[in-house]
């Protein structure tokens, strides 16, 4: 009996296959991009600049799959981001080091990711509530540490936002004739390696998994053994966490504090989780799909712009209608698998 | 034969508030045996299940695991007693393989390498019998593979005594045979099984014990081949312990004569096999058997409850459709259902908005009851069916269960049904309520209102009823009614001819 069924391939998890449909629109959609609309989409600089553009953004969307696959949701994203950067422009500003200026931006976030968790997890109260909550206070307190725009004058750090990775077989020659090579910023980095080690976390670790299995069905995660609650909380403190890193990060790269930095950021992070295959619903996910997912939306505003519709909305709309096309797809693709497992059993 | 005590539990006691929902009970599982728990709904199995699992807390008792007190605080503290649970709820993760599902939350370490799981997956799957692979996403596998999946699970934990909590409810015949298989296989092996079913068929196929409770008291222990099962069924039902009142002559001769409200003919639904029904105008029937025999899809199918597949409905002799609630409703058909927090009650809204929600259906929403008809709508079935409550604005989810009940039968009552279904109106509250509303049921029927009375006790039926139709495994098996209502005769046609 057991011969029979191993020979049988073993379908794609809903994970997988997710994930696998973004990559491929992801892919259609540039290569599409490349030959309709040439220009910057032809150089792989426009690769890099959409990732030094969003470096913070791939890192808020990791902490945001792991809460979402845990059945949650963290809006406060966005607005600890910019608070995060608004008080390390400050501390720099006054004098500070860049070493206990990156602590300040993991401590605040872990601040943050830690009454949240705590509220949502011990003491049961709508995490949709509770981030809300959390993201005004965060909002707020950015505007009173500054309503002026605050540019950093910090030298040491000045020299470090200046580090750039230059990547010359990418490059290109200009018409000049000199080589332009391609440019990565250090913050790219530290998104890869956030995106690495969360992927580690849930992929492979004990933890990981059992974000996993809470956000697939609560109940049975209780039952299986599993410290929900406990888990609950530690998928909110590393929300808080990525968003200090992503802080920082996003601080590196405008080298600026402003109250309205990281803007509609929290909404921008849902999105890219979703079209990276990550269920609102909770139990699945991945943060390769969700970095995938920052790909694709951030492709879709570039050749919105290309295309010139240079006014913001038409970015929104379709974002928008994007959002909804990946929602659509994710639904049939899902209920057309599950009704022909019904048929089979 | 050599009998192997694995676990007892002694005088176990257990309140709710208001209630003993185990008064004095004992329970003894031997090593490799099999053991049928047994009663109607009520009777305690679930919550004696649930002090063994950890998820209640007995009162009064003492439990031991070969021998030796222990005490449960936690499903966890269960499990590390050897006390395994499958629930009827597939209590595992449908987005996860079933590798992780047989070994999340007691992993050895943090770092998980998913190609070990797999293989030990595999291989005790493959001793098991199981024919799934550790690597399949577990929501891919079909009902009964994810039970055995958990069943894998609890026997990789060591288990010596597996709880098996109605596993067979939404299996098929091939899959409940399948799991009957792996069931002897761990009995084989010396694990105690606890098998909790409303099947009366699968009891008599695997277990080798049975021990009813009735009420919250144990009835007895009995080995299967020395407990035919007509006296389970009597065992589980129990002879009357409320022939306190007498309810006047029911005037079954009077609603014979009467016409047909209703008629049925192959009416069956999503849920419901297809059957034949009648009432007279003025009459009171039930349907009666145990639970899971159908009973209550045969009335959810009258009511257009469920998705209908076919049958012609006569009312008053005319051809109608009945596809959903609304419809019924129009035709004077009023439904109170059998679970009522579910399908009844809404329990943040007041008594006076329970009560005249039915009536605001049928009239529709574009014509609101004004406030001062629904506060004397309210008032006045307050007052006829003796509804204990604090005001007719208190909520109703804060009364108790038989004032609740009225308040749903005030809700029927209000849009003057001429057929009213009844679905264990009396489940859950106590005697004097009880007997209020099966008083109430004559005096509805006096009035020519038809009533279709559904209830675990057969006493009960028995006291209102006119005419019984009793079903077995979702059929109909016999009509009964005249000198052919009595206890024994019902409970024979319930376990199936013979006596």
């Amino acid at each position: 009996m057991n011969n029979i069924v191993g020979k049988r391939r073993e379908p794609l998890s809903d994970t997988k296959l997710l994930m696998t449909i973004t990559i491929s629109i992801f892919v259609a959609m540039y290569l599409l991009a490349m030959a309709l609309l040439g220009g910057g989409f032809l150089h792989p600089q426009q690769i890099f600049d959409m990732l030094n553009d969003n470096a913070s953004l791939i890192i808020v969307s990791c902490g945001l799959t792991i809460v979402m696959i845990g059945g949650g949701i963290d809006i406060s994203v966005g607005a600890v981001t910019s608070l995060v950067v608004m008080s390390c422009v400050l501390y720099l500003n006054n004098g500070g080091n860049i070493f206990v200026a990156a602590l300040l931006a993991i401590g605040i976030g872990l601040a943050f990711g830690l009454v949240h968790g705590y509220l949502i997890s011990y003491l049961e109260i709508q995490p949709f509530i509770v981030t809300l909550a959390g993201m005004f206070f965060a909002r707020g307190m950015t505007t009173i540490l500054s309503v002026n725009p605050q540019k950093v004058t910090h030298e040491g750090f000045q020299s470090l936002r200046d580090v750039k990775i230059e990547i010359s077989w990418l490059g290109y020659t200009a018409k000049n004739g000199n080589l332009v090579p391609a440019r990565m910023e250090l913050g790219v980095v530290i998104a890869f390696v956030c995106l690495i080690a969360v992927f580690i976390l849930l992929k492979y670790l004990r933890l990981g998994r059992c974000f996993y299995a809470m956000g697939g069905n609560q109940q049975s995660a209780l039952m299986l053994g599993i410290n929900v609650k406990r888990t609950r909380f530690l998928s909110y403190l590393m929300s808080g966490c990525l968003s200090g890193i992503s802080g920082f990060v996003f601080m590196m790269h405008t080298g600026a504090g402003n109250a309205t930095n990281a803007a509609g950021m929290e909404m921008n992070a849902i999105a890219a989780a979703i079209i990276g295959g990550t269920l609102l619903t909770g139990g699945v996910g991945n943060v390769a799909g969700t970095f995938f997912g920052v790909l694709t939306l951030t492709t879709i505003k570039k050749i919105v712009v290309s295309s010139g519709l240079n006014d913001p909305w038409w970015q929104n709309i379709t974002t928008g209608g994007m959002l909804c096309f990946f929602i659509l797809l994710q639904s049939v693709v899902l209920s057309r698998r599950n009704g022909s497992k019904k048929k089979q059993s | 034969m050599k009998e192997d005590v694995l676990l007892t539990m002694r005088h176990i006691e257990k309140r709710f508030p208001g209630v003993l929902a185990l008064n004095d009970v004992d329970f003894t599982l031997r090593k490799g045996e099999i053991h049928a728990l047994m009663g109607e709904n009520g009777a305690g199995k679930s919550t004696l299940i649930k002090i063994l699992t950890g998820v209640y807390q007995m009162d009064r008792g003492e439990v031991t695991i070969e021998g030796t007190p222990i005490s449960i605080h936690s499903p966890q503290d269960a499990q590390n007693n050897g006390i395994s649970t499958v629930y009827q709820e597939i209590t595992l993760c449908p987005n996860l393989t079933v590798a992780e599902n047989m070994f999340i939350g007691r992993e050895d370490s943090a770092w998980i390498r998913h190609k070990d799981y797999e293989k030990r997956a595999d291989e005790i799957l493959e001793k098991l019998g199981i024919p799934t692979r550790g690597v399949t996403q577990l929501g891919r596998c079909s009902l009964a593979i994810q039970q055995m999946v958990a069943i894998a699970r609890a026997v990789d934990m060591k288990c010596k005594v597996l709880i098996l909590d109605e596993p067979t409810s939404s299996l098929d015949d091939k899959e409940v045979n399948m799991l009957f298989k792996l069931m002897r296989d761990l009995k084989a092996q010396g694990v105690g099984i606890i098998f909790v079913t409303h099947f009366l068929e699968q009891v008599y196929e695997v277990s080798d014990r049975i021990t009813v409770l009735r009420n919250g008291e144990l009835v007895g222990e009995y080995p299967v081949e020395q407990l035919p099962q007509v006296e389970l069924v009597a065992k589980m039902i129990g002879k009357s312990l409320d022939e306190l009142s007498n309810l006047g002559e029911k005037n079954e001769k009077a609603a014979e004569k009467n016409d047909v409200f209703y008629e049925a003919e192959s009416l069956s639904s999503s849920q419901a096999l297809p059957f034949n029904f009648k009432i007279h105008k003025g009459e009171v029937n039930g349907f009666t058997g145990l639970l899971g025999s159908g009973r209550s899809e045969s009335v959810r199918a009258i009511f257009g409850a469920d998705k209908i597949n076919g049958g012609t409905v006569k009312i008053k002799g005319e051809n109608v459709k009945i596809t959903r609630p609304i419809d019924a409703m129009k035709h004077g058909i009023g439904y109170l259902a059998e679970d009522r927090k579910r399908d009844g009650i809404i329990a943040e809204l007041s008594v006076r908005e329970n009560i005249i929600l039915a009536l605001q259906v049928m009239n529709g929403f574009f014509k609101p009851i004004s406030r001062s008809e629904s506060e004397a709508f309210a008032d006045e079935y307050i007052k006829v069916l003796n509804i204990k409550t604090a005001s007719r604005e208190t909520p109703v989810g804060s009364l108790s269960g038989g004032n609740q009940q009225k308040v749903i039968l005030a809700r029927w009552l209000l849009t003057h049904p001429d057929y009213l279904i009844l679905d264990e109106p009396t489940r859950g509250i106590d005697v004097g309520t009880k007997l209020e509303i099966q008083k109430l049921v004559l005096k509805l029927a006096e009035d020519g209102v038809s009533v279709t009375f559904i209830s675990s006790e057969v006493e009960e039926m028995l006291r209102t009823c006119s005419r019984l139709i009793v079903m077995r495994d979702r059929h109909v098996v016999g009509e009964l009614k005249g000198d052919d209502l009595n206890q024994a005769q019902v409970m024979k046609t319930i376990a199936g001819g013979e006596a």
